[in-house]
């Protein structure tokens, strides 16, 4: 019992940056109808930023601080928010009506593009760095039980962001323009709603996520190399399918579930090695019957 | 394999047109190819950095057959595929006569048909897995295989840290990492030893917790991890962070300074198996420490860079006794090494093209390697 429930513990602390990054591919997938393949690569440019920033940041208000690691987390976001935007507005925005298959492969360009830039050793470099150490950490103790601070930071921030996300999207007029971008553009913009500014909106606050999910990811593997963000990008792009691509809460339910699964089967001697191969065998059999997702909603498609 | 062979066969044409030699005629060219960036980029610059520092040093005290030895270096980029290109390219190109390589099991493997076909020496400095020699008889080495390197850690498990119940902890991924676990398992048991569990992880995960606490589950009194020191550092991190307070060691992979500043407090008191330590040697590894912390800004020399230097010694060693640079000559002297007195220990080749020589265990202390005890073989 104890073992299942810190499993339960391990696993909810991954789905949660999960849940945090999904957001950001459900969010534009919702707006465009494509995948942002580069939105990984946010990712690990947000993790890069901060790791960058945190020594002068830390110099104001001193080493593994609250106030630190919060201006770190902010700076970062707004830093990735920029690229989020730039990326959209050089290499998305001229292809914008043009078939989808010519921006998904953009996508995956843009993509490559970073990765590769990052290895170079003028840039980043490909050898893994050390992570700062931004907050100070605790050990949980109940019982058998055990909880890294740093975890409960994690989940927490991240409900605190997914519940600010739907507010935003369900309660702000902003929010009423993406949904009805979304569900129409043409019809959106001759309501007078600024298509192009909602679209570079979307993208700003779904990197924003992403850097903030890069940097949990580095909180808890304080290692960061250029392709840190492939894996983690993947398997938030999977839980956003899972959860029904272009929906807010599915993504985070997706994370979730995602994250569970991965650290029950990592966790089961002699299976151990085929831990994404049971996470991925699992989505295909939930897609099976479910096929636009846990939380998603068949559309029929307008021809 | 494919590929492999594609290679070998471009390699062994590619020596037909190699009489065409850029190398003045004073000059012996060595070929040498090593991870200077990427994933393993602090075990290719160290192994280099010991290499060039021997070149030097055999250069200015007259170099070998009364010509200079020229030390051309190729980049691989820890990436796979890039090694058989860099050695096709020494060979064909620039006409080496040997080549020093690599630290990585995986690439060196990659490179070794490529030199036996064209029956050029090749000697690797630190790869373990006992396949790379089985390759053919051009293929040396001067460090200890795995099977040697497993069964010291199981040892020292069972003797020294007085373990009965040991998890493994393995990278799927590795050839290097599945073979340590291999030979590990196989000693601890015949030790009377028990093997409580055994999980994986893929080189490159970043998440191990679900991993860690079944270890846990499990409560064995140590937990061996034969992996690379990046991922090393992740796992025992969280494995602090789930509450797993055993001692955890592993093989030379963790040899890094990337393992303190990534693992920091977490790796402290945690073990490891290598070649070389500075405080162990006797009075060839002092002059060696020396040279090469002059040589270097104050910076002391790792194993690799050790394993680099002695490679590049042992190789004109046996040029000069071939008396030549023909292929088959070189490789005939370097299987007649015996008992090179080399700084990580005193060499012998075997028959296997092995090096029999001597392990040493080391301990991270305030973020230091120190220096515990030498196994011998």
């Amino acid at each position: 019992m104890d073992w299942f429930l810190q499993q339960l513990i391990n696993g909810l602390a991954l789905g949660a940056i999960y849940a945090l990054i999904a957001l950001g591919y459900t969010m534009v997938y919702g707006v465009l109808r494509f995948i942002n393949f580069a939105h990984a690569d946010v990712l690990m440019l947000g993790a890069f930023a901060a790791y960058y920033l945190a020594p002068s940041v830390a110099k104001v208000f001193g080493p593994s601080t609250v106030p630190t690691a919060l201006t770190v987390m902010v700076l970062s976001a707004v830093i990735c928010a920029v690229i989020g935007m730039l990326i959209e507005f050089l290499a998305y925005r001229p292809l914008r009506h043009r078939p989808r298959l010519t921006v998904l492969i953009t996508a995956i360009g843009v993509s490559l593009f970073i990765e590769y830039t990052g290895q170079h050793e003028k840039v980043f470099g490909a050898a893994t760095k050390a992570f700062p150490t931004l907050l100070p950490q605790k050990e949980i103790i109940v019982g058998a039980l055990r909880c890294s601070s740093n975890d409960l930071v994690v989940v927490g921030f991240t409900a605190v962001l997914l519940a600010a996300m739907w507010y935003i999207v369900q309660r702000t007029k902003v929010g009423m323009a993406m949904r009805a971008v979304s569900f129409n553009e043409q019809a959106a913009s001759l309501m007078g709603v600024n298509v192009n500014a909602i679209i570079s909106f979307t993208f700003a606050i779904g990197s924003a996520l992403a850097a903030i999910g890069g940097i949990f990811f580095a909180m808890r593997a304080p290692g960061i190399e250029p392709l840190m963000g492939v894996q983690p990008g993947l398997r938030a792009f999977i839980a956003a399918v899972l959860g029904g691509i272009g929906n807010l809460p599915g993504a985070a339910l997706g994370g979730v579930v995602l994250g569970l699964i991965e650290t029950f089967f990592g966790g089961m001697p002699g299976l151990s090695d085929y831990r994404d191969a049971i996470a991925f065998a699992l989505l295909i059999l939930i897609l099976l019957f479910r096929p636009a997702g846990l939380l998603g909603k068949m559309q029929t498609e307008k021809v | 394999m494919k590929r492999r062979i594609f290679f070998s066969v471009v390699g062994a044409m590619a020596l037909g047109f190699a009489g065409c030699q850029k190398t003045a005629s004073n000059e012996i060219p060595v070929g040498e190819f090593a991870s200077l960036t990427g994933k393993e980029a602090t075990f290719g610059q160290s192994s280099h950095e010991g290499t060039v520092l021997a070149v030097e040093q055999i250069n200015e005290a007259g170099g070998v057959l009364g010509k200079k030895i020229k030390l051309l270096t190729e980049d691989n980029a820890s990436k796979p595929g890039e090694s058989a290109n860099a050695v096709n390219k020494l060979i064909a190109k620039d006409g080496v006569v040997a080549i020093l390589g690599e630290v990585a099991s995986s690439r060196s493997l990659e490179a070794a048909p490529i030199c036996q076909s064209a029956k050029i020496p090749m000697v690797s400095p630190a790869s373990t897995n006992p396949k790379l020699t089985e390759t053919g008889d051009y293929i040396f080495r001067v460090c200890f295989i795995d099977p040697f390197q497993g069964t010291v850690m199981a040892n020292f498990a069972k003797n020294t840290l007085k373990e009965q119940n040991v998890a493994v902890f393995t990278d799927v991924k590795s050839d290097y990492s599945k073979g340590l676990a291999k030979f590990f398992k196989e000693g601890f048991t015949k030790a009377g030893g028990k093997i409580a569990a055994e999980l994986d992880y893929n080189g490159g995960d970043k998440d191990f917790k679900g991993q860690l606490t079944a270890i846990k589950a499990a409560n064995p009194d140590g937990v061996f991890v034969p992996g690379y020191y990046t991922d090393v550092a992740l796992i025992c991190i969280q494995a602090k962070e789930v509450g797993l307070n055993v001692p955890f060691y592993g093989g030379d992979g963790w040899e890094s300074s990337k393992l303190t500043e990534i693992g920091k407090d977490a790796v402290e008191g945690e073990y490891f198996s290598t070649h070389y330590s500075p405080d162990a040697g006797g009075e060839k590894a002092k002059a060696f420490v020396e040279a090469y912390k002059k040589r270097y800004n104050g910076k002391a020399p790792d194993a690799m860079a050790a394993l680099g230097y002695d490679s590049a010694l042992i190789l004109a060693d046996a040029i000069k006794r071939a008396g030549g640079t023909e292929g088959d000559k070189i490789r005939d002297a370097l299987a007649a090494t015996k008992d090179f007195d080399a700084v990580t220990g005193k060499i012998s080749i075997n028959k296997q093209h092995d090096a029999d020589k001597a392990a040493v265990i080391v301990q991270v202390k305030n973020g230091k390697f120190e220096y515990k005890e030498t196994v011998k073989p």
